[in-house]
C-alpha cells in the first residue's frame, strides 16, 4: 500500500478532478487581470520605477500576491469543510493516516495547484517580456515557501473556528490589507515609517522581495538568507500550529 | 414599470413586507453589521494603497478633462462608485441566491401569497438600501479626506442611489439563473474584471481601442464616470449618457429579474 501521505495527497487531486473549476479564474486568470489592468493601465502614469518599466516591476509582486493567495484560499474552505461537513479528517484518524500525513498530503496537493498556477503565470509574463533575468528559474520556490507556510497556518485557522462565516473577515481584515501593503504596487518605504515594521512582519512582503530579485535580477532589500529566514519561521510556526489544531479537533 | 405593476396587481404593502423581512434578518448576531461596515474597507484599503502609495510613485497631478487633479482625487470617486455597486450587487446576486436557493424564503413568501414583482421590488429596495449605506459611509471617509467637497457630495449621493438601483435589479436578474455555487466564481471574477477596468485606476484610453468599446458597454465604467463627473464637480452632457444608462437598467433588469423569478418559483 502507498505511503499514507501519498494516499492523503491522491485523495485531494481526486476531489479536484471534479472541483478544479471553482478555482480556475481566481488561480489562471485574475492575476493576469491585475497585470493589464494596473501594470498596462497605471503604469502609463507611473512610468519606470527602478529602471524598469511599472508593469515589469509589479510582475514579480503579482506572482508572489498568487502563491500568497493560492496558500491562504486552499486552506480556507477544504479545510473547513473536511472537519465540519464532510469529515473526511476524522475518517483518516481511523486508518494508518497520521496527522503528519494529513499535513504532508495536503500540503503537497496545495504544490501542485500552486505549480500550474504560476506556470501559467510565468508563461504570460515572459511572453510579454516582463522577465528579466535567468534567476527566475528560482522564482517557483519561493512561491513554494510563501505559499506552504501560508497554507500551514491557514490550515491551522480553518480547523479551529466553528463558522465558515470568519472566512469572510480572514480575507477583508487580514488577506487584502496584506496584498495591498507589502511591496507589490509601491515601495514599502513609501508608507509612513510607523507603519513600514507591520508590512516587514508579513510573510508576502519578504516573498514580493525575493520574488522581484528573481525576476528582474536586482538585489532584494534585506540579504536573501534573511527573507529566506522569516518565510522559513513562518512555515515552521504554521506547521506546529496546524498540528496542534489538528490533533485538537480530532479528538474532539 | 406601472403597467407592469398593474399587471402583476403590485402591493406596495406586500413588497414592503419582504422588505422588512430583510430589514429584521439583520438583527440576527452582530456579524451582519461587522460583514456591512467591514465591506467599505477593502475600497478604502485600495484607495490608500493604489490611490495614495501609487499616487506618491506617480508625483504629479493627473489630467481629467480640463482638471488637473491629483492621482487619489482620480481613484477616490472610482472606490465609492464600486462601494454603490458592491454594496447593492453583493447584496441582490448572493444574498438573494441563497433566499431562493437554500433557505426557502422566497418560496415561503410566494407559498403566502406574495407575487414575483413584489418579491423583486422588496428585495431591490432592502440591495439599494445596503448600497446605499456603503455608499454614505464611503462618502463620509472622502469627504473627511477633502477628497470631495460638501457641496458635490450630494448629487454625488443621488447618483450612488441611482447606481445601487441599477445594481440591485441586475444582480437579482442574474441571480435567479445561476445554477449553484459553481456559478459564483464566475461572477466574482466578473465582478472582479469590472473593477480593474471600468476607468477605475487609469482612463479607459490607456487601453487597446477594442477594449475600450468592450468596457464602454459595460455598467460599472458608466458607474464610476458618473460620481467622479459628479464629485469633481464635471459633470457635462457625458454625464447624462452615463446616467440614462443606469436608469434604464432598473426597468429592463427588473423586468427580466421578475420573469426569472416567477419561472423558478413555477418550476
Amino acid at each position: 500500500m502507498a505511503h499514507p501521505s501519498t494516499a492523503v495527497f491522491e485523495r485531494h487531486l481526486l476531489i479536484y478532478r471534479s472541483l478544479w473549476r471553482t478555482t480556475a479564474f481566481s488561480f489562471f486568470l485574475v492575476p493576469i487581470l491585475y497585470l493589464v489592468s494596473i501594470g498596462m493601465g497605471v503604469g502609463e502614469y507611473v512610468g519606470r520605477v527602478g529602471g524598469f518599466s511599472y508593469l515589469d516591476w509589479i510582475a514579480p509582486g503579482l506572482l508572489a500576491t498568487l502563491a500568497f493567495q493560492i496558500g491562504v484560499s486552499s486552506s480556507t474552505y477544504a479545510v473547513f469543510v473536511d472537519f465540519a461537513w464532510v469529515g473526511g479528517l476524522y475518517v483518516m484518524r481511523n486508518t494508518r493516516v497520521r496527522i503528519n500525513d494529513m499535513l504532508a498530503g495536503w500540503f503537497l496537493f496545495v504544490l501542485v495547484v500552486l505549480g500550474l498556477a504560476v506556470s501559467v503565470f510565468l508563461a504570460v509574463t515572459a511572453a510579454i517580456g516582463a522577465v528579466h533575468s535567468i534567476w527566475t528559474l528560482l522564482a517557483p520556490l519561493v512561491c513554494a515557501l510563501l505559499a506552504i507556510a501560508c497554507t500551514a497556518l491557514v490550515a491551522a485557522f480553518s480547523a479551529t473556528i466553528r463558522s465558515d462565516s470568519y472566512f469572510p473577515l480572514l480575507f477583508r481584515f487580514a488577506v487584502v490589507p496584506t496584498t495591498l501593503f507589502s511591496g507589490v504596487y509601491f515601495p514599502v518605504a513609501a508608507m509612513p515609517e510607523y507603519v513600514q515594521p507591520l508590512a516587514y512582519a508579513l510573510p508576502l512582503w519578504h516573498g514580493v522581495e525575493l520574488v522581484r530579485a528573481t525576476m528582474l535580477g536586482t538585489t532584494p532589500a534585506w540579504p536573501v538568507a534573511a527573507h529566506l529566514g522569516v518565510l522559513a519561521a513562518y512555515l515552521v510556526v504554521g506547521y506546529v500550529l496546524a498540528r496542534q489544531a489538528f490533533r485538537k479537533r480530532l479528538v474532539d | 414599470m406601472v403597467t407592469m405593476a398593474i399587471a402583476h396587481r403590485l402591493s406596495a404593502r406586500r413588497a414592503a413586507a419582504v422588505l422588512e423581512r430583510n430589514g429584521k434578518a439583520t438583527r440576527v448576531g452582530p456579524s451582519y453589521w461587522l460583514l456591512l461596515v467591514s465591506g467599505i474597507l477593502e475600497p478604502l484599503l485600495y484607495l490608500l494603497s493604489i490611490g495614495v502609495g501609487v499616487g506618491q510613485l506617480i508625483g504629479g497631478a493627473v489630467q481629467y478633462g480640463d482638471l488637473a487633479i491629483s492621482y487619489q482625487s482620480f481613484v477616490a470617486p472610482a472606490m465609492l462608485a464600486f462601494c454603490a455597486f458592491s454594496g447593492a450587487f453583493g447584496e441582490s446576486i448572493f444574498g438573494f441566491f441563497s433566499k431562493l436557493k437554500f433557505a426557502g424564503v422566497v418560496e415561503n413568501q410566494f407559498a403566502a401569497g406574495v407575487r414575483a414583482t413584489e418579491i423583486v421590488a422588496g428585495e431591490l429596495v432592502a440591495a439599494t438600501l445596503r448600497g446605499a449605506v456603503y455608499s454614505l459611509l464611503f462618502l463620509g471617509v472622502t469627504v473627511a479626506f477633502g477628497l470631495v467637497t460638501l457641496g458635490a457630495a450630494v448629487p454625488t449621493l443621488a447618483a450612488t442611489v441611482l447606481i445601487g438601483a441599477a445594481f440591485s435589479a441586475l444582480g437579482l436578474a442574474i441571480s435567479a439563473t445561476l445554477r449553484g455555487w459553481q456559478d459564483f466564481e464566475l461572477v466574482t471574477t466578473g465582478q472582479l474584471a469590472l473593477f480593474l477596468f471600468s476607468g477605475t485606476f487609469a482612463p479607459i484610453a490607456t487601453y487597446p481601442p477594442a477594449l475600450q468599446v468592450i468596457i464602454e458597454a459595460t455598467p460599472l465604467y458608466h458607474a464610476v464616470e458618473l460620481v467622479r463627473a459628479l464629485s469633481l464637480g464635471a459633470a457635462g452632457q457625458g454625464t447624462l449618457v452615463h446616467a440614462a444608462y443606469l436608469a434604464v437598467m432598473i426597468p429592463v433588469c427588473g423586468y427580466l429579474a421578475v420573469r426569472q423569478v416567477d419561472r423558478a418559483l413555477r418550476r
